[in-house]
């Protein structure tokens, strides 16, 4: 798929957990369509440089700017309606899955995903119905439309996540782990999901685990360690012949424990 | 051994069990309810032997008491909801990042889980109207009441909401919903059910603190028994009038506690 302008632009995302400089600079631009995945070992930083771009951590130091929106970090004045209002416009651009889905245990699928659309973006309810019915037909759970999350298998959870995220019309979707918390056997239908999404053009950033699911849908991979950038490029290059020495451990490392 | 090897055998031994099981807990009831009978019974019978039991009494004046559990029952309703709602506002100040909120909520819980119940009844009837605040009795109670209930709840509310997993209120977030938003549709409706048994046992609480209004002159069940006992030269029969009508009462509403409690869990988690 051809390029599109630039929906995601982070520049010198910093952070810092007390002393801890989790972030040391990272750059990163995603282009509309691009399928981007961050991949490191645990701790290395590629869970907090997602949770930055939405700001569910405040960065440090950096710039985020999603599609036409643009926020400077400030954790100086973090609090200020201002800033929380900037944040809330990137999130509504944004849209998030997590590693154990939170989904809201009190609403049923189909409440989950109407809840934002009508109530933020005051979509009429009929036609936030409708829209959440499309997105859950996509992702094969139309039949689970008035069950309560309580009711689902993990990986029909994330699966109703994807939809309710997708409902909001994001410019861009952003995984933290989503197969992590699940069973094995219910990772399949997750990936596939994700890959049909990819290849539908949709813009994403993943943070995975899965190497093999990294070979077949990103665009781009990128290596982070200990907080910065260590390598980038499709994976191809980046996963089958690493240049840099820390990748190459990595994936050394990697392939030997889930070889196992 | 496999199940398939001897299955007459497997299945006799599970079936014997299980019959064992199903003996041992009747048994366990019959045995309790015997109990139950057999001191209440003796009990009764004492009242009775010693010429206290006078059924003639009891439709002169039973009616006048029971009448006192309305009073009791109303009073305890309007302060538990009043409570509910003072609690979700002290458990927000004490959540809150402001520090004057945080500060007047913390003020609050401390003052009134500082001081005794009847001391707060006193002062709200007998020392606000020194200041030009006269307050009638009944309004008094429950005021006392809510207001001392209220701190208690807050701390149980403060708990419900940090129960709630901080994911919940991270995917809200990442919807693009306000904080308001957030806590009234996400946070609170799960912080809710999660407080609802403690609600319940400080109404069951509450039935029963309520008889402490009966000194500032409410005319709610102890009151009653109490002014029946002493008119009528037989306080014994009287008091015994009022227990029973607590007990009755607390025994109904935790049933429907429980069933409430049931319902609950089995909802949606």
């Amino acid at each position: 798929m051809e390029l599109g302008e630039v929906v995601v632009r982070a520049t010198g995302i910093e952070k810092y957990f007390g002393d801890h400089h989790v972030l040391r600079g990272v750059d990163l631009e995603v282009r509309a369509h691009q399928t981007v995945m961050l991949v490191g070992r645990s701790g290395s930083g590629k869970t907090t440089m997602l949770r930055c771009l939405n700001f569910l951590e405040e960065p440090t130091v950096g710039v985020v700017e999603i599609d036409d929106v643009r926020v400077e970090a400030d954790p100086l004045h973090a609090r200020s309606r201002r800033h929380q209002e900037q944040i809330r416009q990137i999130r509504l651009r944004a849209g998030m899955l997590f590693q154990d889905f939170n989904l809201f245990p009190h609403m049923t699928v189909l409440q989950n995903c109407i809840e934002a659309p009508t109530r933020v973006k005051r979509i009429p309810k009929a036609e936030a119905v409708a829209t959440a019915e499309r997105f859950l037909d996509k992702v094969g759970l139309m039949d689970k439309r008035d069950e309560h999350p309580a009711r689902l298998s993990g990986g029909q959870k994330q699966r109703v996540a994807i939809a309710r995220a997708l409902c909001m019309e994001p410019k861009v979707l952003m995984f933290d782990e989503p197969t992590s918390a699940l069973d094995p056997e219910l990772v399949g239908e997750v990936l596939k999901t994700m890959a049909e999404l990819a290849h539908e053009g949709t813009t994403m950033i993943v943070v995975t685990h899965e190497m093999s699911f990294a070979r077949e849908a990103a665009d781009r991979v990128i290596y982070l360690d200990e907080g910065l950038i260590v390598e980038q490029g499709p994976p191809e290059q980046v996963l089958d012949a690493p240049r840099e020495e820390l990748t190459q451990q990595f994936l050394r490392r990697f392939l030997r424990d889930t070889e196992t | 051994m496999t199940r398939e090897g001897i299955p007459g055998r497997d299945d006799t031994i599970v079936q014997r069990v299980r019959l064992a099981q199903k003996r041992a807990s009747t048994w366990f009831k019959v045995k309790f309810a015997l109990v139950w009978a057999a001191l209440i019974g003796a009990f009764v019978v004492a009242l009775y032997l010693a010429g206290e039991i006078d059924l003639e009494w009891t439709a002169t004046w039973g009616p006048l008491i029971l009448d006192g559990a309305r009073t009791t029952i109303l009073l305890t309703v309007i302060s538990i909801v009043l409570a509910v709602i003072l609690a979700i506002l002290g458990a927000l100040g004490r959540l809150s990042s402001n520090a004057v909120v945080y500060a007047i909520a913390s003020l609050y819980v401390s003052l009134v889980r500082g001081t005794p119940l009847l001391v707060q009844i006193s002062f709200i009837y007998l020392a606000l109207p020194q200041v030009g605040l006269v307050i009638p009795a009944f309004e008094s109670g429950i005021i006392a009441l809510s207001f001392n209930y209220g701190a208690y709840l807050t701390e149980i509310f403060r708990a419900g909401i940090q129960a709630v997993p901080p994911g919940q209120r991270e995917a809200a977030q990442a919807l693009g919903m306000h904080e308001r938003h957030v806590m009234r549709r996400i946070v609170l409706p799960q912080a809710v059910r999660i407080v609802i048994p403690a609600i319940g046992n400080d109404f069951i609480a509450m039935i029963k603190d309520s008889a402490l209004v009966s000194t500032i002159a409410v005319q709610e069940l102890l009151w009653r028994a109490e002014r029946a006992g002493r008119q009528s030269l037989n306080s014994l029969q009287a008091l015994l009038v009022a227990a029973l009508v607590y007990w009755v009462l607390t025994i109904i509403f935790s049933f429907f506690q429980e069933r409430l409690e049931k319902r609950m869990a089995r909802g949606d988690r």
